[in-house]
C-alpha cells in the first residue's frame, strides 16, 4: 500500500478557520487547568496541549453527517466538529443541563446520535464502534460518509487497536484512524511501547494505506489528514494517519511530567504547534499580530461568560436521577435487598 | 420430547423470522456466513437474506464493538459467539461500552448477543462455560437463559425488539436433544418466570439445561408422593422475585439450582432476595445446588459429576424435605 504524502495547498482560508479553533481549544484548556486547579471540577482534566494542530485537522475536514470518535486530547477536533465551550463547561463542571448529565464527565462526552461518539476509557474500544456504524451506513445504501476516530502512540499496543483495525480493513470500511504519536503513553517512552521503527509501518500490515504527518506544523496536518479523509471517503478503505508531536503537558493535570525527555522538549518536536501556525500566519501576513489578539480577546471573553453561567447551573440532583440502567422500564431488577 | 423442532432449529427459524420481519436485523459473527455457523444456527440464513449474515474475523471484542456502533445508527445487530466461553475476549465492549451506553449518553444499544453456554460431553474448560451471572453483575444488560424449545424462539425474537443489550444464554446440551412439536404464538415476557411445575412441598428455582434436570427430579419424588414445584426463571436479569417468593410462600422450602459455579452465581442472588425479603416464608434453610468450583473437566466422567444432575437435585430435595 502506498504511503501517501499529499502536496496540495493549503488554503489560507482554512490555515485560518483551523488555527482560531485551535486558539479556542488552547484557552479552554487553559481555563479547564485553572478551574481543576481551584478545586472547582471533580474528577481528572486532561489536556491536548501541543496536538491541536492534528486534532483540528480531523474534526474541520468531517463533515456534519459524518462520524467522529475523538480521544482525550481531542479538545480542537471536538469543537472543529461541533462541539461547544457550553457543553464542554457543563460537562467538566458537571451541570444537569450537560450531555452527560453529570453521569459521566470531562473527555468522556458526546451525542451519539449526531454521529460525535462518546468515548469509554479502554484504548482502542472506538475503532469497532466507528466502523460498525459505518458499516450500518453501508448495509442502508448510504454512501459517502466515513467515519474517523483519534488515539495515541499507547492505544496501538492494544487488542483492541489489532481486532478493530483489521475487522475495518477486512470490510473495507471508509475509517480513518489518527495516530498522535506523542511520545509517552502516561509516562512509558515509545521504546517501552513499539519496536518497529515507526507505527506508520503497520499500515502495510493491515493492509490499509498510510499517510505521515508533521504533527507541530499545522498545514501538513490539515493536507495529509485532508488527503486521508478524502482517500477514504471515495472508497479507498481505512487510512491510518501518523504524526509524530510532543504532549507538552501532563498525562492529566495531576501530572508534572517530569518523566519526559528534556532533549526532545527542545528538538524540533517540542515545539508548540499553536506557536508555530501564529508565526506562520504573522509571516505570510494572512493576519496581524492586532487581529490575533483580538480573537484571543473574543474568545477569553466567550469562555469567561460561559464559565460564569455554567457555573450557576444546577448539579444533578441523586434524589431525582432515576437509577436505571437499562431504557426499558419492564426490565428493571426488581430488587428490595 | 417428541415432535421435530428442535431447540436449536427454533433459534434458527426465530433469527430468520427477525430478519424477515425487519430489516435493521443483521448478523455478525464467526463462520455465520455460508458455513451456517459452528452449531449451524445460521444455516441457509446467508442465502436466503443476502448481505445481511457477514462473517467476521475472529475478533470477539471487534465483533461487539461492532454491533454497538451499527445499534447506534439504528440496527439491530445479532452477534454469534462461537462459544460463551470466548466472550470473555469481548468482554469490554461487552460491559463497559454497551452496558454504559443508555445511561451515559441516553442512546439505546440494542444489541443481542447469542452465547452457545454450558457444558456438553467432552467439551472441556474452555467450551462448557455459563456466563449468565457475570453478565448479570454489570448495570445494563439484560440475561436471558431459554430453557425450553418455546423460549428458545419466542425469547430470541423479544430480545431482538428489546432496546437494551441482550445476552442471550442458549445452551448447547439442548440444542438437539430439545424438541417440540410447534412454534409458540403466544409467550411469557422477558423478565417473568414461568411455573414449570406446579407443586406443595418445595420450590426449585433453576433455568436452562437444568431446568430438565429439575423436572426428571420432581418426578423421581412424585412416585414418593412428594409434590415440588419448579420455577423456570427463563430471565437472569431482570429476576422475576415476585414469582420465586410467590412459590416459596405455597412450599416453604427452597433449592437453587445452577450449572454455574458457585461464588456470586444467580443462586446466590435469588437466595439472598428470599432471605432478605421472604425470611418468614421458609420452613427450612434455603439450600442451592452448582457445578464444582473448578474449571468444567474435560472426561465425561468427571463432567457428569461436576454438574448437577438430576439424581443430584433429588438428593438435594430430599435433604432439604428432611430439614
Amino acid at each position: 500500500m502506498p504511503v501517501v504524502s499529499g502536496q496540495t495547498p493549503i488554503l489560507q482560508e482554512q490555515f485560518i478557520k483551523a488555527f482560531r479553533v485551535m486558539l479556542l481549544a488552547r484557552l479552554l484548556e487553559d481555563k479547564l487547568a485553572s478551574l481543576y486547579r481551584s478545586g472547582l471540577i471533580r474528577g481528572g482534566v486532561f489536556l491536548g496541549k501541543g496536538q491541536e494542530a492534528l486534532s483540528v485537522s480531523v474534526g474541520i475536514n468531517l463533515n456534519k453527517s459524518d462520524i467522529f470518535a475523538p480521544l482525550i486530547r481531542d479538545q480542537a477536533g471536538r469543537l472543529a466538529f461541533g462541539d461547544t465551550v457550553l457543553d464542554t463547561l457543563r460537562t467538566y463542571l458537571g451541570s444537569q443541563l450537560g450531555s452527560m448529565r453529570g453521569r459521566d464527565g470531562n473527555i468522556h462526552r458526546g451525542r451519539p446520535r449526531e454521529g460525535y461518539y462518546a468515548m469509554i476509557s479502554h484504548l482502542g474500544a472506538m475503532i469497532p464502534a466507528v466502523s460498525g456504524a459505518l458499516l450500518a451506513r453501508r448495509m442502508r445504501g448510504e454512501t459517502g460518509a466515513v467515519g474517523a476516530t483519534c488515539l495515541g502512540d499507547g492505544a496501538t499496543s492494544t487488542g483492541a487497536f489489532h481486532e478493530g483495525l483489521n475487522a475495518a480493513a477486512v470490510e473495507k470500511l471508509p475509517l480513518v484512524l489518527v495516530i498522535a504519536n506523542n511520545q509517552y503513553a502516561y509516562s512509558t517512552p515509545n521504546t517501552r511501547q513499539f519496536a518497529c521503527d515507526d507505527l506508520l509501518d503497520k499500515a502495510i500490515g493491515y493492509g490499509v494505506t498510510g499517510h505521515r504527518a508533521d504533527g507541530v506544523d499545522l498545514e501538513s496536518c490539515l493536507e495529509v489528514v485532508g488527503a486521508a479523509i478524502q482517500s477514504a471517503r471515495e472508497g479507498g478503505g481505512p487510512q491510518l494517519v501518523v504524526a509524530k508531536l510532543l504532549r507538552l503537558v501532563g498525562h492529566g493535570e495531576h501530572d508534572d511530567a517530569h518523566y519526559i525527555d528534556s532533549a526532545i522538549k527542545q528538538s524540533a518536536l517540542g515545539r508548540d504547534c499553536v506557536t508555530v501556525a501564529e508565526a506562520r500566519i504573522l509571516e505570510e501576513k494572512w493576519a496581524t499580530a492586532e487581529d490575533i489578539e483580538s480573537w484571543k480577546k473574543s474568545i477569553h471573553d466567550e469562555i469567561e461568560t460561559t464559565t460564569a453561567k455554567v457555573r450557576k447551573e444546577p448539579t444533578p440532583d441523586p434524589n431525582e436521577e432515576d437509577w436505571c440502567a437499562v431504557s426499558d422500564t419492564r426490565l428493571v431488577d426488581n430488587s428490595q435487598s | 420430547m417428541s415432535g421435530g423442532i428442535t431447540y436449536l432449529e427454533a433459534i434458527r427459524l426465530a433469527q430468520a423470522k427477525v430478519l424477515a420481519d425487519d430489516p435493521r436485523v443483521f448478523i455478525y459473527g464467526q463462520d455465520v456466513g455460508s458455513f451456517g455457523g459452528a452449531f449451524k444456527a445460521t444455516k441457509n440464513l446467508a442465502k436466503e437474506f443476502p448481505g445481511r449474515v457477514l462473517d467476521s474475523p475472529l475478533s470477539e471484542d471487534a465483533m461487539v464493538g461492532m454491533a454497538i456502533g451499527a445499534a447506534i445508527e439504528g440496527m439491530r445487530p445479532i452477534v454469534e459467539m462461537q462459544f460463551a466461553d470466548f466472550s470473555t475476549c469481548g468482554f469490554n465492549q461487552i460491559v463497559n461500552h454497551a452496558g454504559t451506553l443508555f445511561y451515559r449518553t441516553g442512546v439505546c444499544c440494542p444489541i443481542v448477543i447469542r452465547l452457545p453456554s454450558g457444558g456438553t460431553a467432552g467439551g472441556g474448560p474452555f467450551h462448557s462455560q455459563s456466563m449468565e451471572a457475570l453478565y448479570a453483575h454489570y448495570p445494563g444488560l439484560v440475561v436471558m437463559t431459554p430453557g425450553t424449545v418455546e423460549d428458545a424462539y419466542s425469547m430470541m425474537i423479544e430480545a431482538v425488539a428489546i432496546d437494551d443489550p441482550v445476552i442471550f444464554c442458549e445452551h448447547k446440551l439442548l440444542y438437539n436433544h430439545l424438541k417440540a412439536d410447534a412454534l409458540p404464538s403466544e409467550a411469557l415476557p422477558a423478565g417473568q418466570a414461568a411455573l414449570a411445575r406446579p407443586g406443595r412441598d418445595a420450590t426449585v428455582v433453576t433455568y436452562g439445561a437444568m431446568l430438565h434436570e429439575a423436572l426428571a427430579a420432581a418426578e423421581t419424588l412424585a412416585s414418593d408422593g412428594y409434590e415440588i414445584e419448579v420455577v423456570d426463571l427463563r430471565t437472569i436479569k431482570p429476576i422475576d422475585t415476585d414469582t420465586v417468593l410467590g412459590s416459596v410462600a405455597r412450599t416453604g422450602r427452597l433449592l437453587c439450582v445452577s450449572e454455574a459455579w458457585p461464588w456470586g452465581s444467580v443462586c446466590a442472588e435469588v437466595i439472598a432476595r428470599v432471605s432478605s425479603e421472604g425470611f418468614g416464608l421458609l420452613d427450612a434453610p434455603p439450600q442451592r445446588l452448582n457445578a464444582k468450583d473448578t474449571p468444567v473437566p474435560y472426561h465425561p466422567d468427571l463432567w457428569s459429576s461436576h454438574r448437577p444432575t438430576a439424581a443430584a437435585v433429588e438428593a438435594s430435595l430430599r435433604e432439604l424435605l428432611r430439614m
